[in-house]
């Protein structure tokens, strides 16, 4: 199983940046100030209990959540890609948006949804249940969105063609040409959103904004109890929940979905072992789920034939400029105002905080940085091992998937538990975290990287015998380049958020935090200085932006011109 | 009443480098009710291009295609397309890929299946309804493909080479049940365009043959087939047809009443390395004799559309003549078919500045400059003036085949230059 993330494009900053920025200044505004206007909601705290018994209802209760997210992700993806791949017009602007809200860190977002959805559901748990939901939402539908733009977009020309012969209305078109062809992709993409989902699932399920405390039952909120209160056993037995959840999702989903997923392979050949699942034998030999798919295809096609008739007519009406530009400008008033007003926001950030500001960020990106090359150091030799032994690789990729699937933040309080007493023992631990969510993203890309060499290839190296030092240069480094460079950016934008979970942590009832960008987005969120978090937000979203495209892009177009097989 | 006219079609590309390329250029015909039409020519003609302006695909730059008479804009609603990989959709079955075009007519689902698997039924699908594409050979999923472009009963059926990515046998036994189902009337459609680039293919099937020129694509002839259904292909009326073609095929362009472009930098390279040439070359000495074009084809085992670019190189180096349709070689010919490698090397460089203007043009370049080099955009600049960004470069990569064997100059692929050959490249004179 492969990881490959989106294809890159190259992009050069332009007037959609502009607007681009200008839209997202008016975004982070509508969300940040939702949480000024709100501060005198009620709170609604729900005791946690950290009695094992309560245990199967918490992950019952995570479960539901990332699954009523993922829902929701699934379905914003599709509509994002549809409409950015079919339109013209907004496509640029579309995909430039999308690259930025990729890197806007999702703990950021935390007070403004959270106190929002909390004041239009002011009873009961609902609003802080809907406010976790988008928040996991926000933290995995990007690269599903992206990987649904990339599979319509690229849709091959005979199946473009073959549909417009037989006049296939744009519905049909979408349901049994665009959407199938995109499974694939969105699959692979899924299985890795959800794994973030996970990662986010601590955070999102109990935190506070200025004195409020705010708590979910959940496995998330019981793990982070138990890391504040100290107690190890509660923390062992529920990060041992945690992974038999994981194992038994990618069991009973994962796999059946990525075997049931080949059925859209384009390829006519099929080359290396084809993914099955027993469970998926089963499903698809039961009778009540046949029944249910040909009444859903009958139903489909009802709704089909109406829409087809229903286009026709449509067709003869023509559109009204008029009304385009009148949305188009009111648009751009919102858009232009909420912007100015964020400004107003940050500009009553003191000059001297934005030398903080600046001197966190650095720290942060110190930290990054480590972790990044910490990352590479181990699963580049490794994935290049497990890539080029096939019979390794067949044993070895399961083993990897479900390690990588181990949320981090959970097992955070543990490392937590060793390092706190050492001198910058924190800074280690933020370091080792990033570390932890990061570099399967590396070791991914790597194995498929070298799989992808030829045999051919490896057969005159070895005729040439290039050996040790030389076969790196010559052979491996060219070929993994490219996919290396490509987890390393997701990588890179992985730990830029993680610094947010990790760089300010409660725990045995300490707050404790360091020097860094992403304690000072943690720290602002918690204490309520909307104007410090505005600041701090945008600092962080600027820098990641920029560096992927100075960098990251920069040195994989150096890959793929100079080493593309 | 013709069922589809092509008036004046001309459809030129706007490539990204900001060039036009003219793909088709003036193409007039029509197809009548009850015609088998085939339009032949060697690739690049604009032959997929022709058929995708008749089914509405692409619109003319001018010209107009009518259909029944009126003018086709968006999708022709008379028309049906197999197309050269079959363009099935791999996750529905052979059943769901045949009734896909009734769907979106609305056919309600009974009457839908019956139409589907009667047309299954006819095309030889039987027991295949719920198997995958992935299942099936390349010959029955191209099957898959006719029953899904004639179950919607289309009035024209355009097919878009169907046959040239099957192995002989089996393109030979589906050309035949598709001409039984033509020819007995079984499927209720009117006229069949075929696209091709098989000689045989289109005398064997077609009651008109279309031939195209290249660069741009126009008619050079249209050629009526009055031999009667079946057609023996070892009768000597069939064997002189296709020689009658394939002469015209390989003749000069047809002269127009306009002036030729000028054509600063000749003709454009055949796209063949000097391997290819030099084999062709010693083959054709060893015949001793003149031969058909047809048959060195046939003996060779190769389609005609492949060796067509190694006869044209053979022939603008002078090395064989091809007159009427036969092969015979030239003096030069047959003195570079026995001479030694080095000879060989020297007889090529001689053709070579003698008949390809192109690369005389590279060598005055190199030798105009002080250090007898040139990046090699520089050249891939001039030809763009006159190709597409990618014909360009592949006509700069002959040249380079050519000329590195021809020791006229060479090429520094890490610099990217072209130098002269008595020069060190700079990074051995360290």
């Amino acid at each position: 199983m492969i990881y490959r993330a989106i294809p890159l494009r190259r992009v050069k900053i332009s007037i959609i940046d502009v607007g681009i920025i200008l839209f997202l200044f008016a975004f982070i505004y509508g969300i940040i100030s939702t949480a000024k206007d709100w501060k005198e909601i009620p709170t609604y705290t729900l005791n946690i209990s950290l009695s094992p018994r309560n245990l199967p209802l918490y992950a019952w209760f995570s479960l539901l959540r990332q699954f009523l997210a993922y829902i929701l992700s699934l379905l914003f993806s599709i509509s994002y890609g549809y409409i950015a791949s079919h339109n013209r017009t907004l496509e640029p602007v579309m995909i430039a948006l999308l690259d930025i809200l990729q890197s806007v860190p999702v703990l950021s977002f935390m007070p403004g949804v959270i106190l929002g959805l909390i004041a239009i559901f002011p009873y009961g748990r609902i609003g802080i249940e809907l406010g976790s939901i988008v928040l996991i939402f926000t933290g995995q539908v990007w690269n599903m969105a992206f990987s649904v733009y990339g599979s319509m977009s690229s849709l091959p020309r005979d199946f473009k063609e073959a549909s417009e012969i037989f006049n296939l209305t744009p519905f049909q078109k979408f349901l049994y040409v665009e959407l199938p062809y995109s499974v694939i992709g969105l699959v692979w993409n899924s299985m890795m959103s959800v794994a973030g989902g996970w990662f986010f699932l601590m955070a999102c399920e109990m935190f506070t904004l200025g004195k409020r405390d705010f708590r979910l039952p959940g496995l998330g909120s019981y793990l982070q109890l138990a890391a504040i209160e100290g107690n190890t056993k509660a923390i062992l037995l529920g990060l041992g929940t945690m992974i038999a959840l994981i194992v038994l999702i990618d069991q009973l989903v994962w796999r059946p979905l990525t075997a049931w997923a080949q059925k859209f392979k384009v390829e006519l050949t099929t080359r290396g072992p084809v993914p099955t699942s027993t469970i998926l034998t089963i499903l698809q030999r039961s009778t009540i789920l046949t029944t249910f798919s040909e009444k859903m295809n009958e139903f489909i096609e009802k709704i089909t034939i109406k829409s087809s008739r229903e286009e026709q007519v449509e067709r003869r009406v023509k559109s009204f400029p008029i009304l385009k530009f009148i949305l188009l400008g009111a648009f751009l008033i919102v858009v232009g105002y909420a912007s100015t007003r964020l400004m107003f926001l940050i500009s009553r950030v003191p000059i001297y905080r934005w030398g903080e500001i600046i001197i966190s960020d650095l720290f942060t990106l110190l930290r990054v940085s480590v972790a990044v090359v910490l990352s590479i150091a181990w699963t580049l030799p490794l994935g290049v091992f497990i890539g080029m032994n096939p019979k390794i690789s067949v044993v070895m990729q399961p083993i990897v998937q479900i390690l990588a699937s181990i949320p981090a933040t959970a097992v955070f309080p543990i490392i937590l538990m060793w390092l706190i007493s050492l001198r910058g023992g924190l800074s280690i631990a933020s370091i080792l975290l990033m570390l932890l969510g990061t570099q399967w993203y590396i070791l991914f890309n790597v194995i498929a990287g070298a799989m992808s060499i030829p045999a051919d290839l490896k057969e005159a190296a070895e005729i040439f015998q290039l050996k040790g030092l030389e076969r790196w240069r010559r052979l491996i480094i060219p070929a993994v380049l490219p996919y290396l460079v490509t987890g390393a950016i997701t990588a890179t934008g992985g730990a830029w958020n993680a610094s947010i979970v990790s760089e300010y942590v409660h725990f045995r009832g300490k707050t404790l935090m360091v020097r860094g960008l992403g304690a000072l987005i943690s720290n602002s969120a918690d204490k309520g200085d909307l104007s410090l978090l505005a600041a701090s937000t945008i600092m962080m979203i600027i820098t990641v932006t920029l560096i992927n495209r100075f960098f990251w892009r920069k040195l994989y177009w150096i890959a793929e011109e100079h080493y593309s097989l | 009443m013709a069922i589809i006219e092509v008036k004046n079609l001309t459809i030129i590309f706007d490539m990204p480098n900001n060039t036009r390329i003219t793909v088709v250029e003036d193409i007039n015909f029509s197809l009548e009710e009850g015609e088998f039409v085939a339009i032949l020519g060697p690739s690049g003609a604009g032959k997929s291009t022709i058929v995708r302006a008749i089914a509405g695909l692409i619109k003319p730059t001018h010209g107009e295609v009518l259909y029944r008479g009126k003018l086709v804009e968006g999708v022709n609603p008379g028309v049906s397309m197999v197309f050269q990989t079959a363009a099935l959709f791999p996750w529905l079955t052979v059943l769901e890929n045949v009734e896909i075009g009734l769907k979106a007519k609305g056919v309600p689902p009974k009457e839908r299946r019956e139409r589907a698997l009667k047309m299954i039924d006819l095309i030889g699908l039987d027991g295949f309804e719920s198997a995958y594409p992935k299942e099936l050979s390349g010959g029955m999923r191209q099957r898959v493909g006719f029953a899904r472009a004639l179950v919607v009963e289309p009035e024209v059926l355009l097919m878009d080479e169907p046959f040239s990515g099957l192995d002989v046998l089996t393109a030979e036994n589906l050309r035949n049940d598709l001409l039984e189902l033509w020819i007995e009337k079984r499927i209720p459609t009117k006229t069949i365009l075929l696209i091709t680039h098989s000689i045989e293919e289109a005398v064997y099937l077609a009651d008109r043959v279309i031939v195209l020129d290249k660069n741009p694509g126009r008619i050079k002839q249209e050629i009526y087939i009055n031999i009667p259904h079946w057609r023996d292909r070892e009768s000597e009326e069939f064997i002189r047809l296709v020689d009658r073609i394939y002469s015209i095929m390989m003749g000069k362009p047809i002269v127009t009443a306009k002036p030729p472009r000028v054509e600063r930098y000749g003709t454009p390279l055949p796209h063949v390395r000097v391997g290819a040439i030099a084999g062709f070359v010693e083959l054709i000495a060893e015949l001793e004799r003149k031969e058909d074009i047809y048959k060195i084809a046939e003996d060779l085992n190769m389609d005609l559309a492949d060796i067509q670019p190694v006869i044209e190189a053979a022939e603008l180096l002078k090395f064989i003549d091809t007159t009427g349709g036969d092969i015979s070689v030239t003096e030069i010919g047959r003195v570079f078919a026995e001479a030694d490698v080095l000879e060989k090397k020297e007889i090529f460089r001689k053709q070579i500045l003698a008949n390809v203007p192109f690369i005389q043009q590279i060598i005055q370049v190199l030798q105009n400059k002080s250090n007898h080099r040139m990046p090699i955009e520089f050249f891939i600049e001039l030809l763009e003036t006159k190709f597409s960004t990618s014909e360009a470069q592949a006509q700069m990569e002959i040249a380079i085949d050519w000329g590195r064997y021809a020791e006229l100059f060479a090429y520094d692929e890490d610099s990217k230059e072209v130098y002269l050959e008595e020069e060190v490249p700079e990074g051995e004179k360290v």
